[in-house]
């Protein structure tokens, strides 16, 4: 069977975040990672792979610099790798880029695509649902446990308070929650292999059935009005007490606070 | 495209078991303000089997209108027939406003929809407003009033972005739960109902779903809680959440976690607050073990009151508390526990 997971490269916002003196993001110092839930998706592709035998291909659409990141993802078992790149797809929103990779994904070959849930960059969830719809293929969102039975994918989709085990006929979109499983690391021979490898590149004219006015930031329906990074509530208060002082103090702000 | 066409506020009345869910009454709560400010009336569309006593609900928190769907096919949520009977809902009812809530369920109809009527969506709204696009006048540019103005989060909630969907409609948001205020409801209001059928001829779409499996144990629910004990990964283990659980039973609270603590399989996710779990903003936040990840703080900083417990004096959860205790937990909480029943019982 062939599988495609949809990755993408995004700022590192766990962990590496830092903050300029004026309290804005420091973007410059956030290191570029495969996003976490993309990360588990390929994870899931690739223990597919090994249990019943597949073809994983990745697929990237980004600057040229997320390359890295699909290197990564051959570095891992990934057997072919996609970036999709061009300057005419800059600025795009769910909408246009969700067009933009189901133009790519109509040139392959896929049993079963595979998206992460949401990137930590827009935290949306838009785009795996959106790659579906275009495609006209059946969408499960938020899986947190994979498996294949014959033309089938079983799903375990996840709710706020219940899961339901879906079954949907294969070709089939799933989005992939980063508790699906724990990604293993690079190999150091993947690693050498993955430089080896060629990563296909493709631009605006590889897109299969999109019009131009779909596509980059003219082809986005919703359009930025404003952004700013968040201007955060400063800090209060901060005590150093033993137990005792720490309990009087904490009863002084309750009741100077009418709690009780 | 006409976009004159497009008219009223709608609002997706989620319900599941046929219950609706909270979010349904908070979106009617925003939507009355924006359809006032557009001259317009609210209309609640209400999709699944045998819902029709979900109808007056929607009415007395305000619904002008009910649009509803109710077919077999729609007992349980799957993506497919829910996306068909709300895209066709929009087609031809033609909606210039359509909010859906940001839930596990909002989040999988909404972009399915948006992307087959061709819209705009905007993600995990937490404010909404009408106003201007361009937000100022621009050269060479028309400024469109009445807009539809969806602010978000974005970036792990460091940034946030105030998005319009001019030239689509309808301008479509989802919305995160929590943050609008439902109304107070009026006993005996009636709205307007509308049966609507628009067909459903099953494909392989129609995904199966061979078993519901529901998390027990989860009656009541954090974001409706006035004061949250919340544990991070320094609580140190499962029984010791039995500590918090003694503080948010004196103080008539709950206990909530961090995503540390759902990954260890310490509480089940339900109660986890944050960026993946759920926004809360009660009067009263304890963040006790919480380091105070920023996906963590995404989800409670708009509480009134944070008073944070940690032992790691540099913890960035000290930056969005308002009182800061660098101490141990395993002695500050059960003496805070006793202090608060010694000062209860005086009373």
């Amino acid at each position: 069977m062939n599988i495609v997971v949809c990755i993408k490269q995004v700022p590192d916002t766990k962990g590496g975040v830092k903050f300029n003196p004026d309290g804005t993001l420091d973007r410059a110092s956030m290191l570029a990672i495969m996003n976490p839930d993309d990360k588990a998706g390929l994870e899931a592709a690739l223990r597919i792979k090994e249990e019943i035998g597949a073809e994983v291909t990745v697929l990237t659409m980004g600057l040229p610099k997320a390359d890295d990141i699909l290197r990564e993802a051959m570095a891992m078992g990934a057997d072919k790798a996609i970036l999709v790149t061009d300057r005419v797809l800059g600025g795009a929103d769910t909408w246009a880029t969700s067009t933009t990779i189901a133009g790519a994904l109509r040139n392959l070959d896929y049993d079963l695509i595979i998206t992460g849930r949401q990137a930590i960059d827009g935290d949306t969830a838009q785009v795996g649902p959106q790659i579906a719809e275009h495609l006209g293929v059946p969408v499960i969102s938020y899986a947190e446990g994979i498996k294949i039975e014959g033309d089938y994918v079983i799903v375990k989709r996840q709710y706020e308070d219940r899961y339901h085990e879906i079954k949907a006929k294969m070709p089939c979109l799933v989005t992939a929650l980063s508790e699906l499983n724990v990604p293993r690391y690079m190999t150091p021979g993947g690693i050498f292999d993955a430089y080896k490898k060629e990563v296909t590149v493709w631009g605006r004219a590889d897109l299969k059935d999109v019009d131009d006015s779909d596509l980059g930031l003219k082809g986005s329906p919703t359009k930025i009005a404003k952004a700013s990074d968040k201007v955060r509530k400063g800090a209060g208060e901060k005590v150093v007490l033993d137990a005792a002082e720490s309990v009087e103090y904490i009863m002084g702000k309750l009741k100077e606070k009418h709690v009780i | 495209m006409g976009l004159e066409e497009y008219k009223g506020v709608f609002i997706y009345a989620q319900q599941v078991d046929n219950e609706l869910s909270g979010i349904a009454f908070e979106l009617i709560g925003k939507a009355k303000e924006l359809a006032a400010d557009l001259d317009t009336q609210v209309t609640a569309v209400l999709l699944g089997h045998n819902v029709k006593d979900l109808i007056d609900p929607l009415a007395e928190h305000g619904a002008d209108r009910v649009i509803v769907v109710d077919d077999k096919e729609l007992e349980v949520y799957r993506t497919e027939p829910y996306a068909h009977a709300l895209a066709s809902v929009i087609n031809e009812y033609k909606p210039e406003i359509m909010l859906v809530g940001a839930t596990a369920i909002g989040r999988d109809l909404g972009p399915t929809v948006s992307a087959r009527v061709k819209t705009g969506l905007t993600a995990d709204c937490t404010v909404l407003e009408i106003g201007d696009y361009p937000l100022n006048a621009a050269p060479g540019q028309e400024q469109l009033h009445k807009q539809l103005l969806m602010t978000r989060p974005a970036f792990g909630g460091n940034t946030i972005a105030t998005i319009a969907c001019p030239y689509n409609r309808p301008q479509m948001a989802t919305v995160r739960p929590g943050v609008m205020q439902k109304l107070a409801p009026v006993k005996g209001a009636k709205a307007e109902v509308v049966e609507f059928d628009p067909g459903f001829v099953p494909n392989d779409k129609y995904v199966e779903i061979l078993n519901i499996v529901k998390a027990v144990g989860t009656v009541e629910n954090i974001m409706d809680a006035k004061i949250l004990v919340s544990g991070g990964r320094g609580v140190g283990s499962k029984e010791n959440f039995q500590m918090l659980q003694e503080l948010a039973d004196v103080l008539g609270g709950m206990v909530s976690c961090s995503r540390a603590v759902v990954e260890n399989g310490w509480l089940a996710q339900d109660y986890q607050v944050g960026q993946t779990g759920k926004t809360v903003r009660p009067n009263l936040y304890f963040a006790i073990g919480i380091s105070g990840a920023i996906q963590h703080v995404a989800g409670m900083e708009e509480s009134d009151m944070i008073i944070a417990i940690n032992k790691d004096e540099d913890a960035p959860i000290f930056d969005v508390a308002d009182y800061g205790i660098v101490g141990d937990l395993n002695k500050i909480v059960p003496a805070l526990t006793a202090a608060l029943k010694a000062e209860l019982a005086k009373e």
